[in-house]
């Protein structure tokens, strides 16, 4: 009797087991306009607070610029960000369907989550096209790698990106002979190369000559729009000259946020930040 | 098509493969065709030798292929030489048959000596020779998996995974001096007769493995060549050279690391599988981590990250000590020591970077 309910209980027809479902990996999901969720973040290292319940939700296409002193956990936050440290507590989003939390490095950076980091870290030994080659989103695994060969579509890219970062003339050369703010535009150029949905701009301007700064303001605001766009900077008058919105992180969490007039007359970030 | 197109780029490669075409025809020539008492006889002694040379050669290109283009300074890249060397010795020792000391037709003399009544499971089929071709090119393989896939997923790097392949070596030398692994302990495998039927003295069958070495060498180098001058190769360098960077990229590193590496293993047990008939022995001595390091040197004088580089740095180093380890015995140590450090400062690059310098002052 038991034997036949348990057949029974097998052999329906409405249901499909779990196992026959192929998993679908989700996608990136902005319907509610919001890109990036970071909800109550928690980070120590060794007894220091590094982030302290952090909040922030930044939308779809804005240019969002974070400011802070130093230790004011800008980098570990885009750390979490991108899947190289774990928060303690929190949630962090990308969308409303991918949990940062639950993914590795290449996952996330695979999702469209694209960083730059403070040092330029291009690949020097290569020529600057063959950077935004190995940048390029594409099949990642072993053997593809292996029998891949440049299309039309992506030689088109590669030309476009060139254009846009203004390294058409040095194609060819290894970047290890570029100048620094040659080297900060072409990782952005490999950032723009995975056609990311987010990108994550730590200072971009350290260390570069007025013109470059300037160069490197209307290449971040013409992304604005077309990807989200996050820059962490240290330059005030930097920020100034690109920012719709700012937000002040001090000790690990949000000290304040809004427009750079609203910011920078605010007295608390006067005291922490702007005042000295 | 593909391979014009990679050789285009390669003007090096394209005179290493020619050269090659040319010794492999004229040493024949020389060797069995010109008259013994003619000065433009060549020796099978000397015949042998250049195999051998080849061989390593083989063995340089495996070794630069990760040293060079990935970055992994690995000091235990003789132990896949050995193993494919071993898997080798064992089909040649299994073709003695009756006509060894003993006369056992299935037991190896030294089993005899050690009064094992039956041959081991891991000894089955190596009286064939397909099987041991294909454990030539699988235990390596098989080996290099496992150890990469250990090391480089908990992202080992740098020095401690140079330290750890050094290990894995000496750890393999130790088990294979023991009597009781089944590889004839410490005097390794030795004493063959023939090849295929062919009798392993013969002119002939000395020959044909050095035409084998020198086919083995090309092969190594293009397919080598078509690994790095593909998208796998730029991804190999950009992990060389900024690993995180690289998985920050989407990357998977250790994937990238394991396959090459893998398939430098392979190639390093073919060098040995070829190696072992021409000397005629393997013991356990192979796995010596100093014939890793030694190796090393070969690379880095011949010039790392170029393939062609250390092909012509295994050759050089190795006539070398031909001729110094006969002409002055007590030298050698202290000549190749001396090459050692003349290279690293005054050419990093190695002997071809030589070419590169000359061209920049042009």
């Amino acid at each position: 009797m038991k034997a036949m309910q348990i057949l029974r209980e097998f052999s329906r027809r409405d249901r499909v087991f779990d196992f026959l479902i192929k998993a679908m990996p989700p996608e990136l999901d902005v319907s509610h306009n919001i890109i990036l969720y970071l909800e109550g973040l928690n980070k120590s290292f060794d007894g220091f607070k590094a982030i302290n319940n952090l909040n922030l939700y930044i939308e779809t296409g804005e240019l969002r610029c974070i400011i802070g002193p130093n230790g004011a956990g800008k980098s570990t936050m885009m750390d979490i960000i991108t899947g190289k440290t774990r928060p303690d507590t929190g949630q962090a989003w990308f969308g409303q369907r991918l949990n940062l939390l639950e993914m590795d490095e290449p996952e996330i950076a695979e999702a469209g989550i694209g960083r730059k980091f403070q040092k330029p870290t291009v690949f020097e030994n290569l020529t600057v096209s063959q950077n935004l080659e190995l940048a390029m989103s594409q099949d990642k695994r072993v053997w593809p790698l292996l029998v891949a060969r440049l299309n039309t579509e992506q030689r088109e890219l590669i030309d476009e990106v060139l254009t846009i970062i203004g390294l058409n003339a040095l194609a060819a050369d290894p970047a290890g002979k570029l100048s620094h703010g040659q080297k900060q535009w072409l990782e952005i150029g490999m950032l723009l190369m995975q056609k990311p949905a987010l990108l994550l701009v730590d200072e971009p301007v350290a260390g570069m000559t007025h013109q470059e700064m300037e160069r490197t303001a209307e290449l971040l605001t013409s992304l604005a729009g077309k990807h989200t766009v996050i820059v962490v900077e240290h330059d005030m008058d930097f920020v100034r000259s690109i920012a719709r919105k700012v937000t002040v992180l001090h000790q690990g969490s949000v000290l304040a946020e809004g427009s750079m007039a609203e910011v920078q007359s605010d007295p608390r970030v006067i005291e922490v930040y702007l005042g000295e | 098509m593909l391979l014009m197109n990679i050789f285009k780029n390669d003007r090096p490669g394209v005179w290493l493969l020619a050269i090659l075409l040319v010794v492999s025809i004229v040493v024949p020539v020389l060797n069995l065709l010109v008259a013994e008492s003619s000065i433009f006889h060549l020796s099978t002694y000397t015949v042998t030798l250049l195999g051998k040379y080849l061989t390593y050669a083989l063995l340089a290109l495996a070794a630069d292929l990760v040293w060079g283009y990935l970055g992994i300074l690995t000091l235990g890249h003789a132990a896949f030489f050995a193993l494919g060397g071993y898997a080798m010795g064992m089909y040649l020792m299994r073709q003695i048959g009756e006509r060894g000391v003993y006369g056992d037709p299935v037991l190896p003399d030294f089993m005899v000596f050690l009064n094992w009544q039956e041959l081991p499971w891991f000894w089955f089929g190596f009286d064939q020779f397909w099987f041991a071709a294909l454990m030539v090119m699988v235990v390596p393989g098989i080996l290099a998996y496992v150890f990469g896939y250990l090391t480089f997923r908990s992202r080992v790097t740098g020095v401690y995974l140079s330290i750890i392949t050094q290990a894995m070596t000496y750890a393999l030398m130790l088990a294979f001096f023991r009597n009781e692994m089944g590889f004839g302990g410490n005097n390794g495998l030795t004493d063959f007769k023939d090849i295929l039927g062919f009798d392993l003295r013969a002119d002939s069958t000395r020959i044909a493995l050095f035409l084998a070495s020198a086919a083995a060498l090309a092969i190594g180098y293009v397919l080598s060549r078509i690994i790095v001058s593909s998208r796998l190769g730029l991804a190999s360098v950009a992990i060389r050279d900024a690993e995180s960077r690289s998985r920050f990229c989407g990357y998977r590193v250790e994937n990238i690391k394991l396959w090459v590496f893998v398939f430098s293993a392979i190639m390093a047990g073919v060098a040995g599988a070829l190696y072992v008939p021409q000397v005629g022995i393997i013991n356990p001595g192979e796995f010596s981590p100093l014939n890793s390091i030694e190796l090393l040197i070969w690379v880095a004088i011949g010039g790392r990250g170029t393939l062609y580089g250390a092909i012509i740095g295994a050759m050089l180093v190795n006539y070398s000590k031909t001729y110094f380890t006969a002409a002055l015995p007590e030298m050698w140590l202290y000549a190749l020591g001396a090459l050692f450090i003349l290279v690293t400062l005054y050419l990093p690059k190695g002997i071809v970077g030589l070419r590169n310098m000359w061209r920049e002052k042009a």
